[in-house]
């Protein structure tokens, strides 16, 4: 018995791990007297050796699927071993890791054993028993079957806090060449129903205090970055829609993890891009946080991210005019997209110059990152060298300090 | 230099700064009684731990403070740090002295030095939130040992209280020898003394549930199938999960 759930556990758990999104923030459900809740801001509870936080039990309920997408290793063509979960044994595994503070919740999803429908139904049936049964009130995200009906849609949204539908390529060209089974209407359409349904059910709380939640913490999507030829400036233009259009709280970026010697894909052996895969979270970051647009970041002229520099260093480096700022004077938004200054430090400068002029020994002691701020910064009329080129501080900043990536992972260097 | 002994707990402290103004020192030096060096002074001031003077002082604060900041105060205090008090008292003076409140004034030093440290210990309290490890006893009890740097204890317990409501546990902290406890909807700090010779709760092995094993198991077949092996990053991982923690978690050490 103990042997065969571990193996079921180890096969469902390696085929659900490309799924990159492991958040648990974002919901409102509180605990009722029962177990858990899935408040605030989410826990990483432990990290792979990979360096990835672990906050929930992110499983495939089967890893079964009559469908064959080419990035994917649960493709039907792949020859994988397959196995599934019981509605219960999901059930147990999700309250005995949680009642040991392993987890936050469950992640689950799934190959489509068979109909879209009755796919999804199961994970209904499973997200109800937790709910309704065992009185369980942590994080449970769902990814929804593309294919199933509005109905199930409906229900999942009233047990899970967030449900997902992967768009996976960035076009649908893409798409069309590496999951000839599916089309992106399919993607787009549940998703704009999600939006309709989270944004009715928002109005019908303001009005009513007993409304259900439906879906608190909103939905989120993954896209897999460097299996197709998109550019960033695509792929953060398509992220950009999702944000405005239909309230995306997440995209997800997954850089192509080579698996099959399929020729329509990289070779297995090619290096995962994790690189550039950061600096698109940088620039998504970018873009929900310091209320950056697309166009500031990347164009169409240029539509890649400089991988050796952080996004918000290069568009200061093409926008030197606005530069230097006068710390003392500058408005909050202003100092916040000063290179090396983050948007709790720029609080700090902003709040802290009202009682007094601040200087660099003030600044230092805000942990920003000196040795790229100076370059943009004059305090009480000490500014900035005149004379060096964009160029030079891109050299000069690149000098003082090394990605963290850059050790480990640095993309192929050509040889000459 | 006068030396203000107290007994080592917060009220203790806040009672200390009470007769620090009551006495009108100036040139003063708080500290907790056992650590107290007598060489170095003469005459000290023993604390009385009055809660009322303790909360006249905290009263005191909120109307120059906020709740948030006055909380920081007593994260910060639980760091434990040496001659923390001295901090604190520094960022007293400075609050109590201000007309407007000081509390986002960044750049005097004892407010920075004060969000630093109650920073440094929210980062603490939040590991212990995500790393705390519960084994189950055949009891029904959830039993978990922790050795955290600062003495987050008291910090934890809401959130655990909210989080395992219908569930009994008991949270150990091994470093400063007691206990939080959850029992029928209540939460209580106790004493736990183990046997001479058995101070960890490695040797409670013989009395766990029989599925705590499997779980185990389970959880940490669990971890190696998620990494990703193309992806290795060890230095990231020991970032986020610094060594010294993982000595209770059984994915990866205990
Ligand atoms: S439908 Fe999903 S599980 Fe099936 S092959 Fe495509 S991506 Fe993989």
């Amino acid at each position: 018995m103990s042997d065969r759930i571990l193996e079921k556990l180890s096969i469902l758990a390696d085929a659900a791990k490309y799924d990159v999104s492991c958040s648990s923030s974002g919901s409102k459900r509180t605990n009722e007297g029962g177990l858990g809740n899935a408040e605030g801001m989410g826990i990483c509870h432990a990290y792979t050796e990979d360096g990835r936080c672990v906050s929930l039990l992110k499983i495939l309920l089967t890893n079964q699927c009559v469908f064959d997408c080419a990035y994917c290793v649960s493709r039907k063509s792949n020859d994988v071993r397959r196995a599934a979960f019981t509605v219960r044994e999901v059930v147990d595994l999700t309250i005995n890791f949680y009642r040991r503070n392993y987890i936050e919740g469950l992640f689950l999803s799934s190959g489509i054993f068979s109909s879209p429908d009755i796919t999804m139904e199961r994970l209904v049936r499973i997200a109800r028993t937790l709910r309704r049964e065992e009185n369980f009130h942590g994080y449970i995200h769902l990814k929804t079957i593309p294919g199933a009906s509005d109905e199930l849609l409906r229900e999942a949204g009233l047990y899970a806090d967030r449900l997902s539908v992967n768009i996976e390529m960035p076009t649908k060209e893409s798409l069309a060449l590496l999951a000839p089974d599916k089309k992106q209407e399919d993607v787009l359409r549940p998703m704009a129903f999600l939006n309709e349904s989270i944004q009715a059910s928002r109005d019908e709380a303001r009005s009513l205090k007993t409304a259900p939640l439906f879906v608190p913490a909103g939905q989120s999507t993954q896209m897999v970055i460097g299996a197709t030829p998109e550019n960033d400036w695509q792929i953060l233009k398509l992220s950009d829609g999702f944000y405005r259009k239909l309230n995306l709280k997440r995209v997800y970026y997954s850089g192509y993890v080579p698996i099959s010697n399929d020729n329509r894909l990289p070779a297995i052996g090619t290096p995962v891009p994790m690189v550039r895969e950061n600096r698109l979270y940088q620039a998504d970051w970018l873009m929900r946080r310091y209320n950056f647009t697309v166009d500031e970041l990347v164009t169409p002229a240029d539509p890649f991210l400089d991988m050796q520099i952080d996004p918000k260093l290069q568009w200061a480096l093409r926008n030197m005019h606005l530069f230097p700022v006068d710390i003392n004077t500058a408005d909050l938004e202003t100092i916040q997209r000063i290179p090396g200054i983050g948007l709790q430090s720029a609080r700090r400068i902003w709040e802290a110059r009202k009682f007094r002029k601040l200087t660099w020994e003030h600044l230092k002691s805000f942990r920003i990152a000196a040795n790229r701020a100076r370059h943009f910064i004059t305090l009480q009329g000490d500014g900035p060298r005149k004379d060096l080129t964009p160029l030079q501080i891109r050299s000069h900043i690149l000098a003082g300090a090394h990605s963290k990536y850059t050790a480990n992972h640095s993309p192929q260097l050509p040889l000459f | 230099m006068q030396a203000v002994l107290y007994d080592g707990s917060w009220y203790g402290f806040m009672a200390a700064v009470f007769d620090v103004y009551d006495y009108r020192f100036t040139d003063v030096s708080v500290c907790p009684a056992d650590r107290f060096n007598g060489h170095l002074f003469s005459e000290p001031h023993r604390v009385y731990t009055d809660e009322k003077k303790a909360k006249r002082v905290a009263a005191g604060l909120l109307n120059k403070i906020s709740e948030d900041a006055s909380a920081q105060l007593y994260r910060c205090f639980l760091s434990g740090d040496a001659a923390i008090e001295e901090t604190l008292l520094a960022y007293i003076r400075y609050a109590l002295s201000s007309g407007p409140s000081v509390e986002s004034d960044f750049s005097h030093p004892a407010v920075i030095k004060v969000t630093q440290i109650a920073k440094k210990v929210w980062r603490e309290q939040h590991r212990m939130e995500a790393f705390v490890r519960f084994q189950k006893t055949a009891d029904g009890l959830f039993y978990a040992i922790i050795e955290p740097d600062h003495d987050v204890l008291p910090l934890i317990a809401k959130h655990f209280k909210n989080r395992y409501a219908d569930q009994r546990w008991l949270i150990y902290d091994a470093r400063r020898r007691y206990g939080l406890s959850h029992e029928d909807g209540g939460v209580s700090f106790i004493e736990v003394s183990f046997a001479e010779g058995s101070t960890s709760a490695r040797d409670v092995a013989h009395v766990y549930d029989a599925s705590e094993d499997l779980y185990q198991k389970l959880w940490k077949q669990y971890m190696t199938s998620v990494n990703i092996a193309a992806r290795k990053n060890l230095r990231l991982q020991v970032q986020h999960m610094p060594r010294r923690y993982w000595k209770y978690m059984p994915e990866i050490g205990g």
